[in-house]
């Protein structure tokens, strides 16, 4: 089992597993039927790219342990997702907000891995990039309907994303685990990623008329394993049935 | 002496979970048909990475070669190349549209953030006057529209590329 290769593939997919199981938290709460289907389809979306990542993640390591064995049996510190995903939903705005910044990423990382020299990582990633296109799609536009609509939805989703900002440094985080992939040709060269990134990011905020804060205060650990306290509360809920009645199926 | 033949034929008989007015073949995931003459191994793929209908697929197809005698039918699950509409038949679109579904259209792609919504006739009335509610419809394949004409609002399976 090759370490690096197992963890890179662990924050591709603890990002899809942790962001579905926050947009989930809406189904039956959103604030009109038609986001409440939407948010629960990128959510679906999410769950099963990181099933199918989860599954390689497994079977790298070789353990016989399965997907599910690692979606539910892991301890907070073993979950490699960013800060981001796994922050509060907040109100709809917040989440939209957190899901631009995300699906922004996404798309990039996505197209990049479509050539990466691990074939199952280059077929999800070709996979999953046609589903998060929709994604950013629906809420680049929320953003900017709510940024450029009423001096509540602006104040509020300005607010939302002066809290959220601070989680953005880590998209771009890179330590060995990167190195080592990229020597691989499993990880392409991500150098122009960020560049990417703010190009999307200051479009929809030009459109949006928000403000990126100047605060440059960052935050960042999720990929090493240390998380807000709110990644404790998901895992709770997310855990509970395989931990109160083991190996239970239906 | 089965022959892929009849199980490309067997299968047309097996529909789509969400989409009953489609077969899966109309549908384009049938990847792979192989046999011996006594048993077969097909592969599929699914529409979306989160499809809760794929467990439902297999299972059908296992049981459907089973009625027509085919004891052993494996099914294995493949991603890449990845699915797209435009492997959706023309008579699968016809069916659709029949069924007041407005198959895909060809779109720009969704990269081009602000493009315009695409033009989706109404399936009923086959008005272009329609519009978007919601990007995202009752499964992950469909968006949801209305058309301003006849006021029909109707399902459009999403172009996927």
């Amino acid at each position: 089992m090759n370490e690096a290769h197992v963890d890179f593939v662990l924050r591709i997919a603890d990002d899809s597993l942790i962001l579905g199981h926050r947009l989930s938290e809406w189904c039956g709460h959103g604030p009109i039927l038609e986001e409440d289907i939407a948010m629960t389809n990128i959510a679906l979306d999410l769950i099963g790219q990181a099933t199918s990542l989860l599954n390689h993640a497994a079977a790298l390591q070789g353990e016989g342990k399965t997907g599910d064995d690692l979606a539910f049996l892991r301890f907070d510190r073993q979950y490699r997702n960013l800060l981001l995903v796994e922050q509060p939903n907040g109100d709809f705005g917040m989440t939209m907000m957190r899901q631009f910044l995300f699906d922004a990423y996404r798309t990039i990382l996505f197209e990049r891995l479509q050539s990466s020299s691990d074939e199952m990582i280059a077929a999800i990633a070709e996979k999953s990039l046609k589903e998060t296109k929709y994604h950013l799609k629906h809420s680049s536009e929320w953003v900017i309907r709510l940024g450029d609509g009423t001096e509540e939805s602006h104040n509020r989703i300005q607010e939302s994303l002066n809290t959220l900002w601070r989680y953005t440094n880590e998209l771009f985080y890179a330590d060995a685990v990167d190195d080592e992939m990229r020597n691989a040709g499993i990880l392409p060269d991500l150098s122009e990623l960020r560049e990417q990134w703010e190009k999307t990011v200051n479009h929809v905020f030009d459109e949006a008329t928000l403000t990126i804060p100047t605060n440059n205060w960052k935050q960042e650990g999720g990929r090493k394993g240390m998380h807000s306290e709110h990644l404790g509360y998901i895992l709770a809920e997310m855990q509970y049935m395989q931990r109160a009645y083991p190996n239970m199926e239906w | 002496m089965v022959t892929t033949s009849d199980i490309w034929r067997w299968l047309e008989e097996v529909s789509d979970p969400e989409i009953p007015v489609l077969t899966v073949v109309d549908l384009g995931v049938i990847r792979s048909v192989e046999t011996d003459g006594t048993n077969a191994h097909i592969v599929i793929t699914p529409t979306y990475s989160g499809c809760p209908a794929m467990k439902m697929i297999e299972d059908q197809i296992i049981e459907k070669l089973k009625e027509k005698g085919v004891d052993m039918c494996t099914v294995d699950l493949t991603l890449s190349p990845a699915w797209t509409t435009d492997w959706i038949t023309e008579e699968g679109k016809n069916k659709l549209r029949e069924y007041g579904i407005a198959p895909p259209e060809n779109e720009p792609d969704k990269m081009v953030l602000f493009a315009k919504p695409t033009v989706v006739p109404c399936p009923k009335c086959g008005s272009s006057n329609t519009r978007m509610i919601s990007l995202f419809g009752s499964t992950a394949c469909k968006a949801h529209y209305q058309c301003n004409d006849c006021l029909e609002p109707y399902d459009y399976f999403k172009c996927l590329r």
